[in-house]
């Protein structure tokens, strides 16, 4: 937890000090030249307005500040703190008594002079505040980095998310929120002692005290700067040797290897890892990317593998409409990646993770069901509930209701699809929508019914990876290829169970399962 | 006009100013002939163009047409921050920097300039005693720590410190309470006897314009009516001067005055 506080009392510092880099000296720029002050606080308020996970989005396949990693959640942050930065700064400086800056003038100062003598001191307190806000800000959008590999406290939150774990969600917020309030307090102290130090005062000693208060915040700014520039500078070394977009890497890189936010995810992303290393080959893991950003980062090359599914790529990645034979989906996703993403598609790995309807154990077994057919004249008298996914996805529960002519005892309730799982389990509902591999379905003695009229397509796991970066180095493809059809249903719901039920390390469970399968 | 030049320390020449936004110009072909050592008041109502005729002369603002000459240099010939440094402003609210001692105040310029340390805290002791504020007990204090009035005579010592030969003073006195006021106009007017600065007063209040000025200027929507000294404006024809004079006899005419001593000093400057 330390480690993840670190990086993300990191992220907001060299992201806060580089906002006060630029948002400052924009500001004053702002005071100076009046007609860009409407259109860049403009740009700035837009800016703000963007989802953080959309910005994310937007920033990865952009070259030199995209890609994926510390450096642009930097980026983003960056651009969520500029606004309050940059407005207080104007509205700071605008604030100074005319009379004060007109005396200014006509006592003879030069623009600079009446920049730093006269107003950036008047200023300060209101700038400070536009700095305490933007920090605040950081804090709470540096939890949203973790969707882009950048670690940092969220790790925690969307871990906690995925596997309906409310410590480890707690384990995220609690620091982010105290780092949140710490940075404001902190701040907000600073703030009041400059404008106590000009409202009130003692007799002597008042020039000294004021000075050294301005030289104070002045110092504790370049200092943030310094520090967040060395740290950046370290943050940027450090990507650079897996960040590049043409693929011209050196040969001795490591692989970069990517995973989506969900635990069976990371157990692929693992075993790929793993293999490799038991070639060895250097590896780095960027785990846990949120949303479609593994394709956006492979296709950017700021990742050289990830595990998919053949029929996310269809639909979610080729856009085409959902097709129901496995064989005819994966060689149409194998045959476009290649003619349009020049990226390569391993064998499928031996299973699909496909939507999976389930009931009761007991009842399976009580009626004899087998399939979803088995099921439908029963279905009139059970209560339905599914995630909100099944609920909305052109092939999930409209087309699969007309497809079995299926009623329930009301409307199926939507629920989050992991509370689902427990509800079924409770009797709360008697029927769901889950993931065929999941590690619940042996855990809470569920069965699965086969989708005997074949309505579901199929979700085959597979690895996606970069042609040219696999085509230098035989070991790593041969890696690669000794993956196929080593993995079935059975055994990854057990791996994935291992994990999210037993919360064991990935890491370790994947390094039982290859020895236990002598492939390392 | 050369020969005159040389004791002018300020001379306007068909001096317009204007802004886009307005149709009729501010100040309207202006002459004026500021000389060394007097005191001349810019008498007139808001807006008649009489603040704008003062930031002529430091180059806050530059003219529309014509020329202002300062010094024998016209003013877009002036490095600003020279002429700046080079004439004493006072303006209303004084202006301070309400970070700043006195003592940082009043030193501005003259630490602006680079003076020595020693000779700028000496200088500033002088100048606090000259506008009667003992140095021991005002110098480390905050302007938000003194009286209005105890403020403008900081702002008069900081438009001093440097000896500028001119002073430009905009209503200087126009937010303080009467007796205040009066007392300072009192104050100032005997400063000026002393040290014999060429001063350009601007004010909207006629007695304190003929009680400190040895020129009354009157002006009346960007123009200047009227140029004399307190006894000619007192018997001058111009119907602005009139009016004026009207306000006198009532007494309570103007809502700035209520203080008839002001009047009487007029009078003694008369005799």
């Amino acid at each position: 937890m330390l480690a993840l506080s670190t990086e993300h009392l990191m992220l907001v510092l060299i992201s806060t000090a580089c906002a006060v880099a630029i948002g400052i000296p924009l500001g004053v720029l702002l005071t100076r030249r009046a007609a860009l002050k409407r259109p860049v606080l403009a740009l700035a308020g837009i800016l703000q307005t963007v989802p953080s996970l959309a910005l994310f989005g937007l920033l990865i396949p952009l070259p030199f500040i995209g890609g994926i990693g510390a450096r642009t959640a930097i980026v983003a942050l960056v651009l969520y703190a500029l606004l309050p930065v940059i407005r207080n700064t104007v509205t700071g400086i605008e604030g100074v008594d005319r009379s004060v800056r007109e005396a200014a003038v006509a006592m003879g100062m030069t623009d600079r002079q009446v920049l730093w003598q006269v107003e950036l001191p008047l200023a300060s307190s209101v700038i400070l505040a536009g700095v305490r806000v933007a920090t605040v800000i950081s804090v709470g959008v540096a939890t949203v980095a973790a969707a882009i590999g950048a670690g940092g406290l969220g790790t925690y939150i969307f871990r906690g998310l995925r596997m309906n774990d409310n410590t480890l969600i707690l384990a995220g917020a609690l620091p982010a929120a105290v780092m949140a309030l710490a940075a404001d307090w902190l701040i907000g102290l600073l703030e009041s002692r400059l404008a106590v130090g000009r409202r009130r005062g003692a007799a002597h000693g008042r020039m000294f005290a004021k000075r050294h208060a301005t030289l104070l915040v002045l110092s504790a700014a370049v200092l943030v700067v310094v520090i967040g520039g060395v740290v950046a500078f370290g943050v940027w070394r450090g990507s650079r040797s897996s960040g590049s977009s043409d693929g011209s890497v050196e040969a001795d890189a490591p692989f970069v290897i990517g995973s989506k936010d969900f635990t069976e995810q990371i157990v692929l992303g693992e075993l790929i890892a793993q293999v490799l290393e038991a070639r060895g080959l250097r590896v780095e893991r960027r785990f846990e990317l949120g949303g479609n950003l593994c394709h956006d980062a492979l296709v950017a090359g700021q990742i050289d593998a990830y595990p998919e599914y053949s029929g996310t790529s269809l639909t979610a990645i080729l856009k085409h409409a959902p097709l129901t034979d496995p064989r005819a989906v994966y060689e149409q996703v194998r045959r476009e990646y290649h003619d349009r993403f020049n990226l390569e598609v391993s064998a499928p790995l031996g299973f699909s993770n496909d939507f999976a309807i389930l009931v009761r154990g007991d009842d399976a077994r009580r009626l004899n069901l087998r399939t979803v057919s088995d099921a439908v004249p029963h279905a009139t008298r059970w209560r339905a509930g599914f995630g909100q996914d099944f609920r909305s996805r052109p092939d999930g529960y409209d087309g699969f209701a007309r497809a079995y002519g299926i009623r329930f005892s009301g409307q199926p309730r939507e629920m989050d699809l992991s509370l689902s799982y427990r509800a079924l389990a409770a009797g709360e509902v008697d029927i769901i929508a889950g993931n065929s591999t999941d590690g619940l379905i042996a855990a809470l003695d569920l069965t699965q019914l086969t989708d005997d009229r074949r309505y579901f397509p199929p979700y085959e796991a597979m690895i996606v990876f970069r042609r040219d970066r696999f085509a230098r180095v035989p070991a790593a493809r041969e890696a690669i290829a000794s993956l196929g059809g080593s993995l079935s249903t059975e055994e990854m719901r057990r791996l994935n169970y291992e994990v999210d039920g037993k919360k064991r390390a990935a890491r370790d469970v994947v390094r039982e399962w290859l020895q236990s399968e002598g492939k390392r | 006009m050369s020969s005159h030049s040389s004791d002018a320390a300020v001379l306007f020449r068909n001096v317009t100013y204007g802004v886009p936004q307005l149709a009729a110009p501010i100040l309207d072909n202006l002459d004026l002939v500021i000389r060394r050592g007097e005191t001349l008041v810019l008498l007139g109502e808001s807006g008649c163009g009489k603040t704008t005729t003062l930031k002529l002369i430091n180059r806050l603002l530059l003219p529309s047409e014509g020329t202002i000459t300062v010094e024998g240099k016209s003013t877009t010939e002036w490095d600003p921050i020279r002429l700046r440094r080079s004439t004493g402003y006072v303006i209303q609210d004084a202006g301070l920097f309400p970070h700043f001692t006195v003592e940082r105040n009043v030193a501005l310029v003259p630490q602006l300039e680079g003076w020595p340390a020693e000779r700028v805290r000496e200088r500033v002791r002088e100048m606090l005693s000259l506008v009667g504020l003992e140095p021991d007990s005002f110098a480390r204090r905050y302007p938000h720590e003194l009286s209005g009035g105890q403020r403008q005579r900081v702002g008069v010592a900081r438009a001093l410190a440097s000896d500028p030969p001119l002073l430009l003073l905009d209503e200087p006195f126009g937010a303080l309470d009467p007796l205040t006021r009066s007392s300072l106009q009192k104050e100032f007017r005997a400063l000026q006897r002393r040290l014999g600065k060429t001063a350009v007063f601007v004010t909207h209040d006629v007695r304190e314009a003929l009680f400190v000025g040895t020129r009354v200027g009157l002006m009346h929507a960007g123009r200047l009516v009227l140029l004399d000294s307190p006894e000619g404006f007192m018997r001058a024809d111009e119907p602005h001067a009139r009016a004026y004079r009207e306000t006198l006899k009532l007494g309570d005419g103007d809502a700035d005055t209520g203080n008839g001593d002001r009047l009487s000093g007029a009078a003694e400057r008369t005799e």
